[in-house]
This record gives structure tokens, C-alpha cells and sequence, in this order.
């Protein structure tokens, strides 16, 4: 890993902790942010945080680009140093995968798709050279995800999952985006899995749909009165397959505000991860099944 | 008093300075496109420049207020009308009870701002009125004004009448338009002949430009250092693995033609971003019309700073001729 600095314009910093994405990348990105927004620099108005990068957007007016440029360097020794330790949550959200509206969108932007003649779910199974569609959905769903980023529009999450590199599913984008994606649709593109937030354009494949609202900027959804974004980056997800009935039943509890999503409050350490994935997501997998 | 909207335009919406501090959830700072012009505007009607006005698009609405107040029209150069006689714009005018302001045709620049004494006092969202429809925040509920709806006012404060603001105090982008940036980001993944060439060539403003940003096109295609594509980035060499964007961002989608996020910018994504419009030129971009002829010329910070020095320097002295 090797952190490179650079500016966005006058107004913001941008530092990239690795070309490439890993949870160690990850982790250190999110040590620095934190330790940016702990320090409570003069000027500093919005840290982002990314995958393997983070921003900073600041007032120029009140601190020179080049002396914060120098006050985020001096933050990265200590972020280095951080216990890559969070206390977090796992969320299990119900996924109804081969879905008919995912279906009906695909097969309207197909011409735009790298296989005009299969689905989405068929391409991607293929290209990850699995023997079905239904192996493919299995290893989507068996292991848990990480929330590495939350951003593109309104609280959509960027999900990375828990399992070692070679076992990482990869799906390139659609050839040239779509200009439409139902609103819940859990979509996929380069290594990340995703949930689209609201409806609108969009460049991932699509899998299936959640009926579980994850942005409610009225906040009448039960779950979202307090805040109206539900994921933080750090967030653990554990997809549920789940048919038509539980898919409507789930959306009648949430139209009816007796819907709650089943989470459990964990712990993640990666120096343990690393040391054994399959004994630290199954002890993952233990915490929310307890919940 | 409201603002009863008779006819919407093309595309009008309530604005304010934005909702900073919900980039890192995806919600962006929106507000005014060309905040110096919504600034002057509040200024003339005696309102705090932060105050809400409405922002719309190569098309005036039209308005009927339903009590005495004062407004002031800024932004792109187009015919204001109060009752159907020529009334002049950056200038604090008088309405009364059921008169109604509309527009002509647009003559030069893309956005105008409308300001009414006491400001719009739509309900806030995030601590801004400024409406964001893709996350269905502030505004009308999340939407675009449309006809029949009745916009609430504030109290207005102390108006001078006739006040107005000389056009060369105006702040509207050259032609063809000139669109400073620092280079940066992402600028390390263009061969050095393919960075002079983006610089060198001219553009031109595509269809597709609205608050979340602008493409442009006509010029040539990019051409990328050649590497082996990170883990988790995608196989277009144009692809990262996704990142935050800054305001201002230039991506290059396929390396063919540029978008510039704006206001409304999506937070991040997976196009390589190869440096960012200086905070100072963010203005011009809500003024360019489509198939505008523009540059972008590379500068360092220090050229950014006082571009933005000189702006400040611009709004104080519109402050002191106003006050």
C-alpha cells in the first residue's frame, strides 16, 4: 500500500491509501478519516470516507491547502498504528433474487449488456465460472459483506465481502450504464455488491431486490425515524434469500411500520479475520442469528 | 404572502446556499448552481444571502403574488416583466397584490434568480431548502416547483426600491468559456500528449447538463498510461476502484467526454478523475447553455486562491454599493 495525496480544486483533499481494494486498505482509510475528523481542524467542512481512499473538503478561506495537506500527512503515522478494531453491527437484509422487476428493467436495457442473449445472474455466474445460477446466488449470500462506502446518491451502500481474495466475485459494469434501476435493487460491479438507495440510473448488474427501505427521507419507516440513511461505513450485511411471499409480507410489515430488521451489535478485529475468516464469520453469522 | 406559481418553466426549483455535511452519506450540498448571482439577489431584496430563492432554468415561470413585496430578478440575461411590462433585472422592484411576474426569451446564460423579500420559507430538510429531487429533499416535497402551488414567504426586511447593480459589477462566463481547473486527482493516468490535447482541444457543452453535471463533447478521446487494472477497479482503463468525487470533478467515462459534477453531485463512483474546476469558475458552469463552446485551462493553487479572492473582493463591493 502506498497513500498518495492530491488536491480536488481549491477545496478539497483527496488521499488514496491503495490502487487497489482490500480490507486492509480499507481499515487504514478509515483510521485516517477518523483521526482527520478527531483532530478538528479549522476550515475542515466534510471527510469522506471510501473504499481505499477518503476526502476532505475544506474552506480555503481559512486554512491554507498546503498546510492541511501537511496536517493530514502527519495524521497517517498514527492511523498506521491504529487497532483495526470497530464495534459495529450486522444487518441481515432479505434479498429476493431473480426478482420480476430486476427482470423486466434488465431485459429493457439488454442492448446495453455484455450478453444481449442471457440475464444478469447468468452472465455473472458464468464469467465466475460456476455450474449454475443457484451456485452462484449461494456464494453471494453464504458469507457476510462489509459496508466499505456509503455515497454515490442517498445512503447507498458500497458492500465488500468477507471472504478471502480468490474467492472475491468480480462482475464488470453494464457496457454503458442504464438510465433506470428499481428502487432496492441489489445490484453488482467490480468486486462490490450494492444496494440502489431510490430509483435512477445506474451501471451495476442486477441480482434482486430487498423490500427492506434503507433511505426514508420522510422517516415514516419504523426503523429510519431517527436518522434517514440506515448504513454507516463499518456496517456487516448478511443477505437472506427469500420468494414471492416473504418478499410481499416483508413489504406489507414495512407499509404497516411493524417491519424490524433483525441486527446484533459485534465486533470486528481484521489481524483476527485475517488469522481465520471462516471461524470469524461464522461467529458473525452465530451473533445475529442469536438476535 | 405567497408565491402562487401560475406556470412552472422548463425546470424551476427552490435554492438556497445548500445542505453541507451529508457528502460522506451521499447526499450532496446542492443549492444554487451560480451562487453569486442567487447571493446579489438576496442582497437586493434585503434578505441574508443565504436566504431561499427559486432557480430556474432557459425559461422564466410565471408568478402572481398575493400581497405587496418587493423582488429582484439575476443571473442569466432575460426580459422580466411585471404585469407584462419590461421591468429591469438585478435591480430590487416593487410588486403589488395580484400582479404577475413572467419572462421573455432567454437571451444569453442558462439559470435565473429570483428573489423575494423574506425569502421562501419551505420547510428545511437537512438544514437547507434547497431542492435535491433524486433523494426527494427539501423543496415541495422533494420536487421541482409546478403550477398551483402557493410558496410561503417570509418577513421581509428594509428594501431600497430601484437599488440595482451596475452590469459590470455582473459575473457571467466568456465566449467561448473560459474553465479554470488545478490538475490533479486522477490526472497521473493520462499519457502526457493526451493531457496537453484535453487542454488544447475545445469543447463543447452536450445536452446532458443539469445540477448533478455537465458533459461535454467534441473533443479527442483520452489516451491512457497503460497498466494492469488494480484489484476491484473494473477493466476500462478509465476505471478505479470506487472513490470519493469532489465538486467540480472532471470524469471521463470511457475517456470520451468529460462530465463536470456539480451542485448536485453524485459522492463518488468508479470513472478516474483527472482534476477539479477552481471554486471561483463553479458559477460559470450553471450559466453555460448547451453546445457552448468551452477551454479548460490548467492553473496552479495560488492562481485558484486569488481567482477566488477576487470573487470575495466582487460580492464585498456589491455588499458596500448596496448598503
Amino acid at each position: 500500500m502506498k497513500t498518495r495525496y492530491t488536491f480536488g480544486g481549491d477545496e478539497h483533499i483527496y488521499v488514496e491509501i491503495d490502487e487497489e481494494m482490500s480490507l486492509d486498505a480499507f481499515f487504514k482509510s478509515l483510521s485516517m478519516s477518523n483521526a482527520v475528523k478527531d483532530a478538528n481542524i479549522d476550515g475542515v467542512t466534510e471527510i469522506c470516507p471510501a473504499n481505499a481512499s477518503f476526502q476532505v473538503k475544506f474552506n480555503p478561506d481559512v486554512i491554507h491547502p498546503n498546510d492541511l495537506l501537511e496536517r493530514i500527512k502527519m495524521l497517517e503515522e498514527k492511523a498506521v498504528q491504529a487497532e483495526k478494531r470497530l464495534n459495529t453491527r450486522i444487518i441481515e437484509i432479505p434479498v429476493y433474487y431473480q426478482d420480476p422487476w430486476t427482470h423486466e428493467t434488465l431485459m429493457r436495457f439488454r442492448e446495453r449488456h455484455q450478453d444481449p442473449n442471457g440475464t444478469d445472474l447468468e452472465y455473472a455466474a458464468q464469467i465466475n465460472g460456476f455450474d449454475s445460477v443457484d451456485d452462484f446466488i449461494t456464494a453471494h449470500h453464504s458469507q457476510p459483506w462489509f459496508v466499505s462506502m456509503v455515497g454515490f446518491v442517498s445512503g447507498l451502500p458500497f458492500l465488500y465481502q468477507l471472504v478471502e481474495r480468490d474467492k472475491q466475485l468480480q462482475v464488470p459494469k453494464y457496457l454503458r450504464p442504464r438510465t433506470d434501476t428499481p428502487k432496492l435493487t441489489v445490484g453488482y460491479g467490480g468486486c462490490f455488491s450494492c444496494i440502489y438507495s431510490v430509483r435512477g440510473a445506474g451501471g451495476y448488474q442486477m441480482f434482486g431486490i430487498t423490500p427492506m427501505p434503507i433511505y426514508d427521507p420522510e422517516q415514516k419507516v419504523t426503523y429510519l425515524q431517527d436518522f434517514m440513511v440506515l448504513f454507516r461505513p463499518g456496517d456487516i450485511v448478511k443477505w437472506r434469500p427469500i420468494d414471492r411471499a416473504e418478499y410481499d409480507a416483508i413489504c406489507q410489515q414495512v407499509e404497516d411500520g411493524t417491519y424490524m430488521p433483525k441486527m446484533a451489535e459485534v465486533e470486528f478485529d481484521l489481524d483476527i479475520f485475517n488469522q481465520d475468516i471462516a471461524k470469524t464469520n461464522a461467529r458473525l453469522m452465530e451473533a445475529l442469528n442469536g438476535a | 404572502m405567497a408565491l402562487n406559481i401560475i406556470n412552472p418553466g422548463l425546470s424551476t426549483s427552490i435554492q438556497d446556499l445548500g445542505r453541507p455535511g451529508y457528502f460522506h452519506l451521499g447526499i450532496p450540498i446542492g443549492g444554487a448552481m451560480d451562487r453569486f448571482s442567487m447571493r446579489v439577489a438576496n442582497m437586493l431584496v434585503g434578505n441574508s444571502e443565504d436566504a431561499a430563492g427559486l432557480e430556474a432554468v432557459f425559461m422564466g415561470p410565471e408568478i402572481e403574488f398575493t400581497s405587496d413585496t418587493a423582488i429582484a430578478v439575476t443571473g442569466a440575461d432575460i426580459p422580466v416583466m411585471i404585469d407584462g411590462v419590461e421591468a429591469p433585472s438585478w435591480t430590487a422592484l416593487a410588486v403589488s397584490k395580484g400582479q404577475k411576474l413572467s419572462f421573455g426569451f432567454l437571451k444569453t446564460g442558462a439559470r435565473i434568480y429570483i428573489a423575494v423579500a423574506g425569502g421562501i420559507t419551505t420547510p428545511e430538510a437537512l438544514g437547507s431548502r434547497s431542492t435535491y429531487p433524486i433523494g426527494a429533499l427539501g423543496g415541495i416535497e422533494g420536487r421541482n416547483i409546478a403550477a398551483g402551488d402557493a410558496l410561503p414567504t417570509g418577513s421581509a426586511g428594509a428594501v431600497t426600491i430601484g437599488a440595482s447593480v451596475p452590469s459590470t459589477m455582473h459575473r457571467m462566463p466568456a465566449t467561448p468559456a473560459i474553465l479554470r481547473m488545478v490538475k490533479g486527482l486522477y490526472w497521473h493516468r493520462l499519457t502526457e500528449a493526451s493531457g496537453q490535447q484535453f487542454l488544447a482541444d475545445e469543447w463543447k457543452v452536450a445536452p446532458e447538463a443539469d445540477r448533478m453535471g455537465y458533459r461535454f463533447r467534441g473533443g479527442k478521446t483520452l489516451e491512457f498510461v497503460d497498466r494492469e487494472q488494480p484489484f476491484g477497479a473494473g477493466s476500462d482503463p478509465s476505471n478505479i476502484v470506487d472513490g470519493c468525487y469532489s465538486y467540480g470533478s472532471i470524469q471521463v467515462p470511457g475517456g470520451t467526454e468529460p462530465i463536470v459534477l456539480h451542485r448536485d453531485a453524485v459522492s463518488g463512483g468508479g470513472y478516474f478523475t483527472l482534476g477539479a474546476i477552481i471554486s471561483a469558475d463553479m458559477d460559470y458552469i450553471g450559466q453555460l447553455q448547451p453546445h457552448t463552446p468551452v477551454k479548460f485551462e490548467a492553473v496552479s493553487m495560488d492562481e485558484a486562491l486569488s481567482a477566488r479572492q477576487e470573487r470575495h473582493k466582487l460580492l464585498d463591493a456589491i455588499r458596500s454599493e448596496l448598503s
